[in-house]
């Protein structure tokens, strides 16, 4: 079991679910229409630690963050 | 030294703090930005969202990058709600030279705009809206929509 939360503005609760890679994460959350907006500007980390491929693999407890566009300052 | 705090920053206490850490560090050049919450389009104030763990990490990668060249961030941000003509938020680097000063505040804080995970929202008739259009995609975003 992976979790995936969701940063910032993004206001869903935290999931869990079974996936081996980024990939079925993305399918997942592809089928959600509250998602749509969110899929196409969100940065990915896992663990804390921005990724950049679908291929990133996952362990059980892995954590993936979602990170809409940011504006600090 | 990056620090969080609850609401706006006291800005002449954290510059003050500041600048006596390295009264005695020999550097030549301390050079602050200071960001200021601004009256415009009838907003009461701006709002944060920090992202602690990844906020660090981003840091920690700046204060190793510019070390070599002899210079020390430090960076003081809001979380919640910060009202007119308060501040958000101080960058500061301290270096033997101004050049590197200089240049290292401006790059700085550019990256800062486009990859700190933080969310800035509009304080406005009482709600409180993300601010989309003033955001910034960070790089490698779209990941999950197969468009990188």
């Amino acid at each position: 079991m992976i979790t995936v939360e969701f940063l910032g503005p993004i206001q869903k609760p935290v999931l869990s679910m079974e996936a081996a890679t980024l990939r079925e994460v993305a399918e997942v959350l592809k089928q959600d229409p509250s998602m749509a907006e969110w899929i196409e500007n969100c940065a990915v980390a896992v663990n804390d630690t921005l990724v950049g491929s679908l291929d990133t693999r996952l362990k059980e407890g892995d954590k993936v963050s979602l990170l809409p566009p940011v504006c600090g300052g | 030294m990056l620090e969080l705090h609850n609401g706006a920053l006291n800005v002449p206490e954290i510059l003050a703090r500041w600048y006596a850490l390295e009264a005695s560090s020999n550097y030549g050049a301390y050079i602050p930005f200071v960001g200021t919450v601004r009256a415009e389009d009838g907003i009461e104030g701006l709002s944060f969202d920090v992202y602690e763990p990844i906020l660090t990490s981003w840091f920690d990668a700046w204060v190793a990058k510019v070390a070599p060249l002899g210079a020390v961030l430090k960076m003081a941000h809001s979380r919640g709600d910060v009202y007119l003509h308060e501040s958000s938020y101080i960058a500061a680097v301290f270096s033997p030279k101004r050049r590197v000063a200089l240049e290292t505040i401006d790059a700085f804080v550019e990256d800062f705009k486009a990859s700190a995970p933080i969310w800035k929202y509009d304080l406005k008739n009482g709600q409180r809206l993300y601010a989309l259009d003033r955001s910034t995609a960070i790089e490698g975003a779209g990941l999950l929509g197969g468009t990188v």
